[in-house]
This record gives structure tokens, C-alpha cells and sequence, in this order.
């Protein structure tokens, strides 16, 4: 050591600051004055007996708010799957030097964006009176090869599918695009440099690092979907609305039925925020040093602190 | 003498009313080492973006290994080149680039073994362990799993050297690889490219580092406003400048 003599001594180390923390005093008084007010509020639904909880309770459970609930999440599912994969295609569509095919997806967009999605499952459901069979064929009235009538393929559910998808394929389509041009220039060139088609590039090293932008504007969407597709209930697809619709026609218990389902909407897009936040932390992958712990993983910290440091007593 | 690795002849390249390139001319013969020199918005990094058809040029003629870069001449007609034909040829010719452009998304091993598996089909397990390989002979091997935020400046750009290298290339081409580090992540950098050139690479260079340039390049040109203003063996281009434009330039650089 002592031959070193360029080598910095290690200093004693001082001992850890013990400051006196910041006072927060409005704090507190915010705290108990929401306190009180969050207290009120619940006491006045509980004392309220105009809200009914008992049928409340009784219709939570009820199997046709159930068998609402299953196709409400259902429509959700499909019509996302089919508003991200239209969206994806349409985005690269949009990126294409082929004037032909951007201008494609821009019609497309400009169409689907530019009505109201109301209106378009009402066209959905009525499009046996413009086509009454859909077949597959030749061209300009050539004959067909296979047919099928309109009503026995486009049922309300199918009508409400298709109408949510293709409308959310063009917002999922700018989405998508504002992802795709979110990723820096230089990664394109260098797998291009690599001798990588202008198709793996977008598949293999674009589309996965847009999906970090992507991903945030997804989650929403769906939530939005999942409340959206409410909308059915004007084709008589029994979703979870109208489910609700039923039965409230025939009991008139209308303000119960209508907590009950809005219950069950917020159940479920709470688990959807859920699911956000973990495939957010999935494509952060490699973006960051190392990423924030998750409000589990916290708690688990905080319940059980000695876990951290991995110990001394 | 062989047929030259790159061969350019009036090579011009304008983007818009600006033109870039205005008849640029050298020789690569295989296994040559070539810096190039020039002030910023010179050309330099245009010229090498158009050996690797990133770029298409407009007049002249440009060719790798006997081959017209972005066209095909049947007759006395040039036609071009379709995606395929230039994916192929782009696949034999290593990039490294300024800002490293490492995929972000992927290990250091994902990013060397990506081309290899998606572009030549080669399988996994085997672009793996040559991956594995070329990441050590760049001094990587204890990294192979780290993403590139994970890796210092100096250790990125090695990983995109054994990216390209991954590739087999029969030329590499190396836009100011060291401009974006920190000065005492430049060496190891330049260790990596010395090696590459003593197992007898064809590189072109475009960089400033000086001293670099006259240990390992075989030829040196000075290109100012998208010409070639002065070439020669670098201690002749270095020491003993013709023009009053590298001249300049070097007393600034040195």
C-alpha cells in the first residue's frame, strides 16, 4: 500500500444525515377533510333506501347478467384482436412507398374513423337488405362458388364484432403508425445494413421496440372497447347493458340494475389497467437499467422488510 | 492487378438541389485498408451509404467486387436492382455505424446472431455458438447477455462490429465508429478494428482519428465538398499535404 503513493486513502465515512423531515401540515387537513367527505358519501348510499342493496345483491349474481358479461367480454376480446391486427397491417400499409397502398389505408381510416361507430354496427346488422346473399364468386355478377344468406352469417353478434373491430382498426392503425415512426431511423438502417428485408426489419426489430409506444394507447383502447361494445344493445345482442335492459323493462328495478353492470364494467377494467401495467414492464424490456418494483413486489418489501439487503440482524 | 473491392468512378448523389456527391473516384483492392478524411457535411458518410445501396447514386459508376451497386447493365441499359437482389448484396457488406444502432430490444448475443438467423437461415443453436465466439474475439465474451443500455459506449460499438462480422462480409465499411465516445473508450475500439485489418479485412474508414489512420490504413483520402481533393499513402496525405484545403483541415485536426 504504502509504495502506492498516487493511490487515495479511503476517507471515515461521516456519519448518515439524521435531518428533521419537512412538516406537511395541509396534508393532514386535506387527508381528514377527504376522509369525512369519502365517509358521507358512503354512509349516505348505505342510509339511502331508495338504493335497494338487497336487489342489488340478488341481480349481481343473476345468470343472465352473467351470460351478458360473457358476451360483453367476449366482443371485447374478438374486436380488439381484430382492430390490432387491421391496425398493424393498416400502419405498415400507411409507411408504404406504394402510393396505392398508403392511399389505401388512408381511405380506409378516413372512412372508419369518420362515422360514428353507432352507426356502423346499425349497417353491420342491416346489410342482408343490401346484400341478402354474400357469396364468393366471380367479378361483376359472375357466377358463384359459394353463397350463403346475409341473416344466417352477419347474426348480431357477428354484426357487433365486425362493426367494433374495423372501427377500432383505424384508430388501432394511428396508434400503431405513431409507434412505428417513434422508433429512431438508425435501427432500420442497420438492419438493412444487415441484409434484412423491409419486412423483417419491421417485424423483427421495428414492430417490437414501437410496441413500448404502443402498448400504453392499447390498454387503453380496450378499456375503452370494453365499455363501448355497451353499444350492441342497439342491435338486441344481449350484452351485459342489455342484459340489463331485459330485465329492468319487466321489474323497473332500473337504477339497481344499471349500479350492477356498472359494478361488473369496473371490475373488469380494473383488472384490464392490471394487465397494462405488467405488459408495459414486459416491452420496457432492455429499455431501462433496471426497472421500478412492482406495487406487489412493495408490498411484499414493506410486510416483509427483511427479505431486502438480504440481512444483518 | 484482382478486380478492386470498390471501384467509383464519378460517383454524384444529390439529396434535392444539394448535391453531396459531385464525382467522386478511388479504388478499394481487397484487403486495403482506406481512411477517409474530410470536414463534416464533406460527403464521406454519404459515399459509404451508397456502397451499401442505403443510398442510390445518380451519375457515375459505382461497384463491389466486379459488381454495379443498385443496378444491373444488360446491354448498355442499367436497370435496378429489385429488393431481393439488393438485400443479397447488402448482406455482404459489414456497416458499423456513429451511433452504434444496436438493437435495443435484444441481448448482445440476440443482436450478433439476428442476421445470420433471419437473413441466411443459418439455425439457432449454431449462430449462437459462432456469435458466442465473435463477441469474445471482440473482448465480449463474458457479455454475451447484456442489453445494449447495460454496455458502455465503447462496448456497444464492439457488439455492432461482431454484429457485422457475423455476416461473413467481404468488406466493411465504418461510419466514424469512434466520434460518439468518450476519449478513453476509443482505444478499445480501434484495438478491435487494428485486429480486423491485420487478418486482412477490406475496411473502408471514415474517422478523425489521425494516428489511427496512418498505424493501419494503406491509403488515405481527403474529400471536401463531395470530391476527392487529395489521396495517397497517409503519411504522405498527413505530413506532406498538396492542397491547401488538407492542409487546413489537418491543422485543425491534429
Amino acid at each position: 500500500m504504502s509504495d502506492v503513493a498516487a493511490e487515495p486513502a479511503p476517507q471515515q465515512r461521516p456519519d448518515d444525515i439524521k435531518a428533521v423531515p419537512v412538516k406537511h401540515p395541509l396534508r393532514w387537513v386535506m387527508a381528514v377533510l377527504v376522509a369525512v367527505l369519502a365517509a358521507d358519501a358512503v354512509w349516505s348510499a348505505a342510509s339511502n333506501p331508495r338504493f335497494q342493496w338487497g336487489i342489488f345483491g340478488d341481480f349481481f349474481f343473476d345468470s343472465r347478467i352473467f351470460h351478458g358479461l360473457q358476451i360483453t367480454l367476449e366482443l371485447t376480446v374478438l374486436a380488439m384482436a381484430i382492430g390490432i391486427l387491421l391496425g398493424i397491417v393498416l400502419a405498415v400499409m400507411r409507411l408504404s412507398p406504394n402510393p396505392l397502398i398508403s392511399g389505401g389505408a388512408s381511405f380506409y381510416v378516413w372512412i372508419f374513423r369518420g362515422t360514428p361507430v353507432l352507426v356502423q354496427i346499425l349497417l353491420w346488422n342491416y346489410i342482408g337488405a343490401l346484400y341478402p346473399e354474400i357469396s364468393l364468386g366471380v367479378p361483376f355478377g359472375g357466377p358463384d362458388l359459394v353463397s350463403v344468406s346475409a341473416n344466417s352469417l352477419i347474426t348480431p353478434f357477428v354484426a357487433g364484432m365486425l362493426a367494433l373491430g374495423l372501427n377500432e382498426g383505424a384508430y388501432m392503425a394511428e396508434i400503431v403508425r405513431a409507434g412505428i415512426l417513434s422508433v429512431d431511423e438508425g435501427q432500420g438502417e442497420a438492419s438493412q445494413a444487415l441484409g434484412m428485408t423491409r419486412l423483417q426489419t419491421m417485424r423483427r426489430i421495428v414492430l417490437p421496440q414501437a410496441m413500448r409506444v404502443i402498448v400504453p394507447p392499447t390498454g387503453n383502447e380496450t378499456i375503452s372497447m370494453l365499455k363501448t361494445s355497451s353499444l350492441v344493445s342497439v342491435i338486441a345482442l344481449a350484452d351485459l347493458t342489455y342484459s340489463a335492459q331485459l330485465i329492468y323493462s319487466t321489474n323497473y328495478k332500473t337504477i339497481q340494475l344499471l349500479l350492477v353492470i356498472s359494478v361488473w364494467y369496473l371490475i373488469f377494467t380494473t383488472i384490464l389497467s392490471v394487465g397494462q401495467y405488467y405488459l408495459e414492464r414486459r416491452f420496457g424490456r432492455g429499455s431501462m437499467r433496471g426497472q421500478a418494483l412492482t406495487p406487489l413486489q412493495r408490498l411484499r418489501l414493506t410486510v416483509f422488510p427483511r427479505h431486502e439487503g438480504g440481512g444483518a440482524l | 492487378m484482382s478486380t478492386p473491392m470498390v471501384l467509383a468512378e464519378g460517383v454524384h448523389k444529390r439529396f434535392g438541389r444539394l448535391e453531396v456527391l459531385r464525382g467522386i473516384s478511388l479504388e478499394v483492392q481487397p484487403g486495403q485498408v482506406m481512411c477517409m478524411l474530410g470536414p463534416s457535411g464533406s460527403g464521406k458518410s454519404t459515399f459509404l451509404r451508397c456502397i451499401n445501396h442505403l443510398e442510390k447514386i445518380e451519375a457515375g459508376r459505382l461497384s463491389v467486387d466486379g459488381e454495379l451497386v443498385g443496378y444491373r447493365q444488360e446491354g448498355d441499359r442499367l436497370h435496378e436492382l429489385r429488393e431481393a437482389d439488393v438485400v443479397r448484396k447488402r448482406a455482404e457488406i459489414g456497416m458499423v455505424f456513429q451511433r452504434f444502432n444496436l438493437f435495443p430490444h435484444m441481448t448482445a448475443l440476440q443482436n450478433v446472431c439476428e442476421a445470420p438467423v433471419q437473413v441466411r437461415g443459418v439455425p439457432r443453436e449454431q449462430a449462437r455458438e459462432r456469435g458466442a465466439e465473435l463477441l469474445a474475439r471482440v473482448g465480449l465474451g463474458h457479455r454475451l447477455s447484456a442489453y445494449p443500455s447495460q454496455l458502455s459506449g465503447g462496448q456497444q460499438q464492439r457488439v455492432a462490429i461482431a454484429r457485422a462480422l457475423a455476416m461473413d462480409p467481404k468488406l466493411m465499411l465504418f461510419d466514424e465508429p469512434t466520434s460518439a465516445l468518450d476519449p478513453e473508450l476509443v482505444g478499445e475500439v480501434l484495438d478491435v478494428m487494428r485486429g480486423l485489418a491485420a487478418d486482412g479485412m477490406t475496411m473502408i474508414v471514415v474517422s478523425h482519428e489521425i494516428g489511427f489512420a496512418r498505424e493501419v490504413a494503406d491509403t488515405m483520402v481527403f474529400i471536401d465538398e463531395g470530391l476527392v481533393v487529395e489521396s495517397g499513402p497517409p503519411e504522405q496525405v498527413i505530413s506532406a499535404p498538396q492542397h491547401e484545403r488538407t492542409r487546413a483541415f489537418l491543422s485543425k485536426v491534429l
